[in-house]
């Protein structure tokens, strides 16, 4: 197998059946992931232009651009595509999807036709959001807050609430089939303590999907309910409290955070040991800090209401609360830092992408503590502050992570090489983008510039310019990979089986892989990263 | 460890031959009905929450407004809510007998329990659909022609205000509307597998359909027997 | 086939059909004297009472009609407890709020 077979003359995956039908109709877990990709990857646009819309508004202080009204809307809907069509279902429904089943050595994830429901639920709440967009939108923010959303607001807050509830049950379904999977489907040998941590990360997301999506579905059902009802249960003139929806609200939406972020963390996870050549240190602390996210991240969603009228009491529980949510975090950025110590390190492109994640997710780690502190989150509480703060995490993490994953799986999915010289280049450009982007929002925040204003005072116009300068250049980050990915399909460089020399049942399989992952189970006697037996990747396949 | 996967005993070609009902990618029988049902458990899990975060708004709106609440419980009729209760105590005993059939291989008598079953579910429904409009017909339904002023001149020492019980009438309705559409889809459910049983698809052997389907019913069962006291008995003290 | 059956009955409980209605007569006894005890002021406990007894009335559904009792699943229990432990954090943490915002 010297020159890898090109994907078009060995059966895989990709050509063992042809058509569209074959497509839409799939069960196969690596076609399902593909379609989510083109999916997600389709909203992650739709969002962005409403980013676009933002930052261009906000270069000059006068709300020039746009009214006030259609501000609101661009703000709202580009947390919601990016929230729910995006980040939630990115990495576990793509890399989750296509990697978990190869990773434990099964054929296929243990509820196949139920993966695909979940693919065609996504779709049609993403139809019912564009619909809701293309008929005018929805202004409530995306927090949906009472009761704006319940009784004042005149745009499509019914579709826009339905088309999201929909989309949690996306999100279940996909969890369930993560954890059945992981406990059940489990090749002979792979036991809880050899599994990636890839696989540990996802398991701990998935339990977030199952235990808190639920409640955000009820409770967006309530708004429904409310509006078309004329109910009055969050309306406080009729003896409603807007602060309990809030408290549903963020019961699930903190957790959230967590499913946006884990999966980025299951990546990097992987990325980190192979390109040190080493094993990741404290495995077991790594996988429990996963479980630990998981369940602590389910105690601290008041952080979100310091200032909304809960008791000061509740309020210092939920503070304390959200300090200890820090520490499993930092846990696993202490492991990945010494998993590199001493290692032998390369410069590869999810290595690149891996180096953005640790340094800036641990920018947006720390601001978050600045934020769970009551007296300072008084001061900048629904300032750019906050805003600085999660885009920190989600993009700066979350999203370096899902690029990280993509480019190193890249040759497994596609059976193809990208171009190593434009991977570095975009994962720079991005890193630069991105801090000139949301740097300077640290700074305007805390100087007091409000977030969901479409105008702001004059002294503030130097950090919004820089800021949407910033963007631009993130811009271009996102759309090189597109660019070149694509490109790669092609005219690549036909990939290996294993062109990292990386550890893990995914990379005995050829790339791409037949449709039913092994021609026999696998039957695992060895742990998880052994890298000290592992040969040393080609050069060739390094620096191309 | 039951966890792991498969039992690896039995030469996988071999098995799938045998047993049609076996998808590919499981290794054997055991393993495909513990994977269906620890998926069925972690569903009934995600249903749980569910409904639980209307039980959260419930406890808020019950601590903060409870003469309300209680004049509210009272209006329900007591009679229709144990019956009910009863019924779908009916139909589960009815389903665990029908799970004992089907592990036991009768047909003709897993086909009459399930059919069993469902009558019970359409009583529940019938009579919850009584009340309801007896409901509609008192002006208790928020937004149509809601009127709650017959309970505040029903309890004027406790100086009632009708908004809050219309915060009451909302929670019942969201309730027990979730509730019976989690039947009606139970209902569905098993109008598709009591076709199946009729048509001779389970045995000892392979009955999977039938335990999840009953897991699913038990548990819209057992939110009942919770809605029951928190809806109807918040204060049924003679003379309260 | 011999050996399907086996594992079959091995694998599985199979309750005898008295044993299901004497838990049926249980709950709907349960039932009657949920109702009948609302009807007896035992101050702030009816509440108390009425919730434990429809408590017992769930546990039971889920032990023996829901087979919980003979699983050898550690996993079912496992789920059991942490989706009720969840609600329960929901509740009781919201409530953390309520309960406290006029103290003092």
């Amino acid at each position: 197998m010297a020159t890898a077979a090109v994907s078009t003359e060995r059966k895989n995956y990709l050509n063992a059946e042809y058509g569209i039908r074959s497509w839409l109709l799939t069960t196969d877990h690596k076609r399902i992931a593909l379609l989510y990709l083109l999916s997600i990857t389709f909203f992650f646009f739709v969002g962005g232009f409403f980013a676009l819309l933002i930052r261009l508004e906000l270069l000059t202080p006068a709300g020039d651009l746009m009214t006030a009204d259609m501000y609101n809307k661009a703000f709202t809907m580009h947390g919601q595509i990016m929230v729910f069509f995006f980040l939630i279902p990115s990495i576990p429904a793509v890399l989750g999807n296509f990697l978990i089943p190869m990773m434990i050595g099964a054929k296929d994830l243990a509820f196949p036709r139920i993966n695909l429901l979940s693919w065609y639920i996504y779709i049609a709440a993403g139809a019912l959001y564009l619909y809701c967009l293309a008929t005018g939108g929805v202004d409530t923010g995306w927090t949906f807050y009472t009761p704006y959303s319940s009784l004042f607001s005149n745009t499509h807050v019914v579709e826009a609430g339905l088309s999201i509830f929909i989309v949690g049950f996306s999100s279940i379904l996909t969890g369930l089939n993560f954890v059945v999977t992981v406990h059940r489907m489990r090749a002979p040998g792979m036991t809880w303590s050899r599994l990636p941590l890839f696989v540990w990360s996802h398991y701990a997301t998935s339990i977030i999907m199952l235990l808190g999506t639920p409640v955000i579905a009820i409770t967006l059902l309530l708004v429904v309910l409310e509006r078309t009802l004329n109910l009055g249960i969050f309306d406080p003139s009729r003896g409603g409290d807007p602060v309990l929806f809030q408290h549903l609200f963020w019961f699930y939406s903190h957790p959230a955070v967590y499913i946006m972020i884990l999966p980025s963390m299951a990546v990097i996870s992987e990325i980190v040991p192979c390109f040190s050549r080493k094993r990741v240190f404290g495995y077991t602390f790594v996988a429990a800090s996963s479980i630990a996210i998981a369940a602590i991240g389910f105690l601290v969603w008041a952080h979100h209401m310091f200032v909304a009228g809960i008791s000061l009491y509740s309020a210092l529980v939920f503070s304390f609360l959200s300090f200890l949510v820090a520490v499993p975090s930092a846990v696993k950025v202490f492991n990945w830092t010494a998993t590199m110590y001493k290692g032998s390190i390369s410069f590869s492109t999810p290595m690149l992408y891996a180096f953005g994640f640790i340094g800036l997710f641990t920018i947006g780690g720390l601001t978050g503590l600045f934020l769970a502190t009551l007296g300072v989150d008084v001061h900048v509480h629904d300032t750019y502050f906050v805003i600085a703060h999660f885009h920190y995490v989600m993009v700066g993490g979350a999203v370096m992570g899902y690029l990280g994953g993509m480019h190193f799986w890249w040759p497994k999915i596609s059976g193809r090489m990208y171009p190593e010289g434009w991977g570095r280049l975009a994962a720079m450009i991005v890193f630069i983008g991105f801090n000139l982007t949301f740097f300077p929002q640290f700074v305007v925040g805390y100087l007091g510039m409000p977030r969901r204003y479409w105008q702001y005072p004059p002294e503030f116009q130097v950090y919004n310019v820089l800021s949407t300068a910033g963007a631009s250049i993130l811009a271009v980050g996102y759309l090189l990979p597109m660019v070149y990915l694509l490109w790669s399909l092609r005219y690549g460089k036909p990939a290996p089986d294993n062109p990292w020399q990386a550890t893990g049942l995914e990379w005995k399989t050829p790339s791409p892989p037949p449709t039913f992952n092994f021609e026999e189970t696998p039957v695992v006697t060895w742990e998880a990263y052994e890298y000290e037996t592992m040969p040393l990747p080609d050069e060739v396949t390094l620096e191309r | 460890m039951s966890d792991r996967a498969g039992t690896g005993t039995t030469p996988l070609a071999v098995e799938h031959e045998d047993r049609p009902e076996l998808r590919h990618h499981f290794a054997d029988v055991v393993q495909q009905r513990n994977a269906a049902s620890l998926g069925m458990w972690w569903f009934l899990g995600t249903e749980i929450m569910f409904f639980g975060g209307m039980f959260c708004g419930y406890l808020v709106y019950r601590r903060a407004y409870f003469p309300e609440f209680a004049a509210g419980s009272k209006s329900l009729s007591l009679i229709a809510g144990t019956v009910n209760t009863a019924v779908l105590i009916c139909s589960s005993l009815t389903v665990a007998l029908a799970v004992r059939a089907s592990q036991l291989g009768k047909r003709k008598l897993l086909v009459n329990l399930l059919l069993a079953t469902m009558f019970f579910g359409v009583c529940f429904l019938g009579i919850k659909g009584y009340e309801w409009h007896d409901e509609y017909v008192h002006h208790h339904v928020p937004t149509f022609y809601f009127n709650a002023h017959d309970l505040v001149t029903d309890n004027p020492n406790l100086h009632l205000d009708p908004q809050r019980t219309k915060i009451f009438y909302s929670l019942y309705f969201a309730l027990t509307g979730v509730h019976a559409l989690h039947m009606i889809v139970g209902l569905g459910i098993f109008s598709v597998i009591t076709f199946m049983a009729w048509r001779g698809r389970f045995s000892p052997e392979y009955h999977t359909p039938i335990e999840i389907a009953g897991l699913y019913w038990h548990f819209v069962d057992i939110v009942w027997i919770y809605l029951f006291p928190l809806l109807y008995l918040i204060d049924r003290r003679p003379g309260a | 086939m011999a050996e399907h059956m086996e594992h079959v009955e091995h694998s599985e409980h199979i309750g005898s059909s008295s044993f299901y209605w004497l838990i049926w007569a249980i709950l709907i006894v349960g039932t009657v004297l949920t109702a009948l005890i609302a009807r007896v002021d035992l101050g702030a406990f009816n509440t108390v009472v009425a919730l434990l007894i429809a408590s017992c009335k769930a546990l039971i559904v889920v032990l023996f009609f829901m087979h919980v009792k003979y699983t050898s699943e550690k996993m079912t229990k496992a789920v059991l407890i942490a989706a009720v432990f969840w609600l329960l954090i929901m509740l009781f943490l919201s409530l953390s709020d309520y309960s406290t915002r006029y103290a003092g």
